[in-house]
């Protein structure tokens, strides 16, 4: 074991996949020389060679598109989008090539590609660096789409998504890359390496997917968050005295119904927190699953805390961004009910 | 214009030539007979018939050598039968049924052949050519001397990632020839009217990728530019891109009336150019087919095509569970 970044933690899952398996090839833009922009590429040119960790121009829908032909020629592309607000260009290579590739060759052609985008906001990017598009992503049958909170996860998640013979959307969300962020800016926050899922297990273990987590026991409502929302949920709890059990998904697609459902039927309440905005976000998906499966035993309306339905702002970030403030007066609402 | 080619002494066999003949009029009549389920209410949906292009895939496929790779767009049945997919497995695909080379999860647009590296069939324009890159990247990475052939139209030449993977491809020496299947017609647009410059091969030149402009009418040009291109790329020297200026008679997908054009136009293309009627002249003038030959391979292919149709018609639809397969590993 050794603490970590999550930054350290994703070069680390880079580095053991490709030593173990040559058809590992990373690329993206300034991932190969430079070590990429949130150095989660960082020497990893040196180690490897230039044939298999390189610079892309600046081409999403091309990086994308190269990977997808990669893949089918039996290489394991792990691949970088700078930021996931940089991904549209590529959106249709994803959706019309890579996702549906197996599915209308029926299974001759296949396409294990990873896409790695940092994610979500916090950082004052504004509209252009801050957004959280995993909804598109899980709307579209033939991807997975994974979603890491902490050091631990990264790293386990992002080799079994390497190992994984379909396409996964790999969302890091760039708040986490330093420390365990739950809401509060204007403090300091702790880093990963005092944190318990800073500590990160040795070589080449695997994380599955499909596997939600419970980061916090509770009994008195169920909150289902992934990414930043984690921690902030966590501090939720803490700061109001309501005994929720946090739930971190990890994965949305595939989804850990189950973990899902036995504790909502256990605690008969349900608030859903995500940092994306609110219609059509995921949290609407999440919200009919609860519904469906869990109905007789709700006590309380389900509630979901979410970004606003607006661009994501430059000014007004922390009155966009569900901290821990919103998502508190929330649990104290289902609570009342 | 026809007769002048055929008189020139074409540095080629006569079983080479009857190959063409063959190869060329299996996909002409597949073509004729796919439009005919059509009209019968048989093939649904999106039907984009190769009629009038045939030199331009038999003349590329004609320097292939085995693990080369395909990759194309949605006008895809001449590809498919010309590197040697069998024609029951794509008609079949075009009906929709469970021997069609996707289990009818395809249809028209979307086959693929592992055995035969054709990597597609691919609906979106312009979507394939940089993953044709990728392929190139891979056998380039795995050092195995193939090349991959990325087949693209006029049309998909103004698409963005066509420019982004000329880039990719010429800064990573990949093997791979674009190949710019010019039928004039992007959908209902000429080209005139969608396009600034003429020359599209030409825009290679600002990534320094060599191009050239081919008769796609002439299977012979079209092999003997193939030849160059493949001999470029199997060196080590990166990409190549080559225009086939070809034309299709039929309208942009079956139900196009194309009457952004003049009967004239295609007419005087069908009489003048006909690509078949090309090499059956060349065939009978340099005595290395009689017209009986001639027939017995009309009698021949007539013969593959009405099988494929009928197979096509016999073959069971998909069994509705089938829709929940290959959506996952």
């Amino acid at each position: 074991m050794a603490q970590m970044t999550m930054i350290e933690a994703i070069r680390e899952a880079h580095d053991v996949a490709m030593a173990a398996d040559d058809k590992v090839v990373v690329f993206g833009e300034d991932v190969g020389f430079f070590g990429g922009v949130f150095r989660c590429t960082a020497g990893l040119q040196e180690k490897y060679g230039k044939s298999r960790c390189f610079d892309a121009p600046i081409n999403e829908s091309g990086i994308v598109g190269t990977a997808i032909g990669m893949a089918a020629y039996g290489l394991k592309p792990v691949i970088e989008i700078q930021f996931a607000d940089y991904v549209y260009p590529a959106y249709d290579q994803i959706v019309s090539e890579a996702a549906r590739l197996r599915h209308r060759s029926n299974g001759d052609f296949t396409c294990p590609l990873v896409i790695r985008m940092p994610t979500g906001g916090g950082i004052f990017g504004g509209q252009t660096h801050s957004q959280s598009p995993e909804a598109i992503f899980t709307h579209v049958s033939g991807l997975k789409v994974v979603i890491p909170s902490n050091p631990r996860d990264a790293k386990g998640l992002l080799l079994a998504a390497i190992e994984d013979p379909d396409p996964v959307i790999f969302l890091e969300p760039k708040r986490l890359y330093n420390g365990p962020f739950d809401g509060h800016h204007d403090k300091p926050i702790e880093s990963w390496k005092k944190h318990p899922q800073g500590d990160v297990p040795e070589g080449s273990e695997i994380i599955p997917l499909g596997k939600a987590h419970v980061q916090r026991e509770g009994v008195d409502v169920t909150v289902l968050a992934y990414g930043t929302m984690v921690y902030v949920a966590e501090a939720a709890a803490a700061e109001t005295g309501v005994d929720a059990e946090v739930i971190d998904l990890r994965t949305l697609m595939p989804l850990d119904l189950d973990t899902i459902v036995e504790s909502v039927k256990k605690t008969g309440r349900c608030v859903v927190v995500h940092e994306a905005t609110r219609t059509s976000g995921f949290g609407g998906e999440l919200m009919s699953l609860v519904q469906e499966a869990c109905f007789y035993h709700l006590e309380a309306p389900m509630i979901r805390v979410t970004g606003w339905d607006t661009p994501y702002p430059h000014a007004q970030e922390w009155e966009y961004f569900p901290g821990p403030g919103r998502v508190g007066e929330a649990l104290r609402k289902v609570m009342e009910d | 214009m026809a007769a002048k080619r055929a008189a020139k002494k074409p540095n080629v066999s006569g079983e080479e030539l009857r190959q063409y003949y063959r190869d060329m009029l299996l996909i002409r009549r597949f073509e004729e007979k796919a439009g005919q389920l059509y009209g019968m209410g048989l093939i649904g949906g999106f039907c984009h018939l190769y009629i009038g292009q045939e030199a331009v895939v038999v003349g590329l496929e004609a320097a292939t050598e085995e693990g080369d790779k395909r990759i194309t767009s949605y006008r895809d049945h001449g590809h498919m039968l010309a590197c040697g997919m069998d024609a029951n497995g794509v008609m079949a695909e075009l009906t929709g049924r469970e021997g069609g080379y996707s289990k009818g999860k395809g249809g028209s647009m979307h086959m693929f052949s592992k055995e035969k590296h054709f990597y597609g069939g691919h609906g979106i324009v312009g979507a394939q050519v940089p993953l044709g890159a990728g392929l190139a990247f891979a056998d380039q990475y795995k050092d195995n001397g193939r090349v991959t052939f990325t087949y693209f139209g006029d049309g998909a030449a103004n698409q963005g990632q066509v420019y982004e993977t000329f880039n990719m491809a010429a800064l990573w020496d990949l093997p791979v020839i674009f190949v710019i299947e010019n039928n004039q017609y992007a959908m209902g647009t000429a080209q005139a009217r969608s396009t600034s410059s003429q020359d599209i091969y030409k825009r290679g030149e600002a990534f320094g990728i060599p191009g050239e402009m081919v008769d796609g009418m002439d299977v012979l040009a079209v092999k003997d530019a193939s030849e160059r291109a493949v001999k470029h790329c199997r060196s080590g020297k990166g990409p190549y891109i080559l225009e086939v200026k070809t034309y299709r008679y039929r309208g942009h997908s079956m139900s196009d009336p194309a009457k952004y054009r003049t009967r004239e136009e295609v007419q005087k293309m069908r009489e003048e150019r006909d690509p078949i009627e090309n090499v059956r002249q060349m065939l009978l003038t340099g005595k290395h087919a009689t017209e009986d030959d001639l027939k017995a391979i009309d009698k021949e292919i007539k013969a593959v095509v009405n099988a494929s149709a009928d197979f096509a018609k016999e073959s069971p639809l998909p069994d509705e569970a089938e829709l929940w397969t290959d959506i996952y590993a």
